[in-house]
């Protein structure tokens, strides 16, 4: 059982995603995936492509991925708060007006989840849930029941998706593993500026969620001279979430600074 | 031969339970404390339709949610804390799903907030505590939820934050769309000069029915849906399309409608999982919103 690993969200911090993807080759990864929302929030959406070919990392589209393919009017996050959707509209623009014609075909073409068995497990890799790209799996907000009731209907065993920003893991009863491997590209609202992705070790199914550091200051002066809002750029140095926070259930709202 | 008889052209659309992601509970049944003037379900001291729950009625819905695979559960009023059985009810929804609770927080003092914290910090889930509040100073609010129920609610958020709550303040819509967002800064504001550091504002839109109807007016003939509004439309935006409503009557389709005769679909969650024809004047609202009773 060969040794992956599993990001999501670059959201064009590049320099974030060089630093995981480096992590993961100098760890041995057999298989470097990426689940989704290449651009949004950070300034070089034109980076992501490139990058990822570099290192041969296999794709799932998120919902940005899509709504840019597609040329959708928003992002399809699925925010429902007013205040989140109005950062949310902020960064799609942003991440329209940077995305080329090559790439939107080449983001048109990623499959909305991967499927293969790693020692003897059928895993799933989704941007959002098994059953919609834009859904929230946050930790607090999923019962048990619901997780395995997922897993049962998309008949997987071990579900590795991203979407939230915030990573965690869960084994449900029925046997089958939660994985949400977080954000490269956004911190992970902890007060500490660092990309997260999950190392999956040879012969194991349990994640390892490593943190890498980069150069954040770097990359939030990247942010203020292409003009993203000043909040994102604080995110990035400090690691405290200062947008979308509404879509957060209470413990993980509580965890953040904002 | 007979000529084939005509398709009817169906004039009302329908919407099937996609999934049951979400169990309400009308937990107080119709009792509050309070007699709020845009009620929809027309709540009061002395409005007993829907009765108060024991916990041994809610434990066969919590079982059966679970076995369906619910993904959060919701308590509602009337007033929850009237409830004597509320804590209990709530320890037994935290061990299994994310719980949120809808109240009044009139009645929730230093006491009661540190024993829904300590409800809270014990289980892996989240309890929201979502607290109704419908105008931005004593006048605004007391005219619509009654006298000096603005000071009480504010009373219980801050005992809320104290114990650790970041409490979401749920407003009905009783100004114009096109004023929303300024509104809801107001409402930002003026919870945080109140003392609580972070303000999570809601915003609902009226349903034209119960007590509502005699405060303003009830629905028009033409708010009503039709199978052309569905063209195009995201059902699953729709509420009734992955959840349902528990009273002691049994499971209705959506917290809204429980005193329609034709929301009660079955005394089981199973039973309650059909489609539902949006009949009713409160669908047009839900479709023309986009609102949804979720956090």
């Amino acid at each position: 059982m060969e040794p992956i690993a599993v990001l999501g969200g670059p959201y064009g911090n590049h320099l974030a995603l060089r630093a995981a993807l480096l992590d993961a080759v100098a760890r041995g990864a057999e298989r470097i995936y990426c689940l989704g929302d290449l651009g949004g929030f950070g300034p070089r959406p034109g980076a992501m492509i490139p990058l990822l070919e570099e290192f041969g990392v296999v794709t799932v589209a998120g919902n940005y991925d899509r709504s840019l393919a597609e040329r959708s009017p928003d992002c399809g996050c699925g925010y429902t708060h007013p205040a989140d959707n109005a950062f949310a509209r902020i960064a799609y623009a942003f991440t329209d007006a940077r995305t080329s014609d090559p790439d939107r075909a080449w983001l048109g073409r990623l499959p909305s989840e991967l499927r293969f068995t790693r020692g003897g497990r059928r895993y799933l890799l989704c941007h959002g849930s098994p059953r919609r790209t834009n859904e929230f799996l946050f930790d607090s907000a999923c019962s048990d029941a619901f997780l395995a009731r997922l897993a049962r209907e998309s008949g997987a065993d071990q579900v590795l998706c991203t979407h939230t920003g915030l990573h965690w893991e869960r084994e449900v009863p029925g046997g089958a593993r939660f994985v949400n491997v977080g954000a490269v590209g956004r911190p992970a609202n902890d007060g500490r500026p660092l990309a997260w992705y999950v190392w999956l070790a040879a012969d194991r199914h349990e994640a390892e969620f490593i943190s890498v550091p980069y150069d954040a200051e770097a990359m939030a002066r990247e942010m203020e001279t292409e003009g993203l809002p000043p909040e994102f750029a604080e995110t990035i140095r400090t690691g405290w979430w200062t947008t979308c926070l509404e879509i957060l259930p209470a413990k993980e709202r509580a965890r953040g600074r904002w | 031969m007979t000529a084939p008889a005509p398709i009817p052209l169906l004039a009302v659309p329908t919407v099937p339970l996609l999934a049951l992601d979400t169990v309400w509970f009308q937990v107080a049944g119709t009792v509050c404390n309070l007699t709020c003037s845009h009620c929809f379900i027309t709540c009061g001291p002395t409005n007993r339709r829907h009765a108060m729950m024991t916990r041994a009625e809610v434990r066969p819905y919590l079982d059966e949610a679970l076995g369906l695979g619910a993904r959060d559960l919701y308590f509602t009023g009337g007033e929850p804390f009237l409830n004597r059985e509320l804590l209990a009810i709530l320890e037994d929804a935290l061990a299994i799903a994310p719980t949120t609770v809808l109240t009044n927080a009139t009645l929730i003092g230093p006491d009661l907030a540190a024993r829904l914290r300590a409800l809270e910090r014990g289980s892996r889930y989240s309890l929201e505590m979502r607290v109704s509040l419908d105008g931005l100073d004593a006048a605004a609010n007391d005219a619509l939820r009654g006298e000096g129920s603005f000071a009480e609610a504010l009373a219980g958020l801050r005992e809320l934050a104290r114990a650790g709550f970041d409490p979401i303040v749920t407003v009905a819509q009783t100004w114009d769309e096109a004023d929303d967002a300024a509104m809801r800064e107001r409402f930002h504001d003026t919870l945080r000069a109140e003392g609580l550091p972070r303000p999570r504002v809601k915003v609902l839109p009226l349903f034209r029915v119960g007590r509502e109807v005699a405060r303003t007016r009830g629905y028009a003939e033409t708010e009503r849906l039709t199978p052309e509004h569905m063209l195009g439309f995201d059902i699953a935006s729709l509420q009734c399309s992955s959840s349902r409503m528990v009273t002691s009557r049994g499971v209705h389709v959506c917290p809204i409608l429980i005193d329609a005769p034709d929301a009660l679909l079955g005394r089981t969650l199973r039973e309650s999982m059909r489609s539902y024809p949006l009949a009713h004047g409160a669908c047009h609202t839900c479709w023309a919103t986009g609102a949804t009773c979720r956090n």
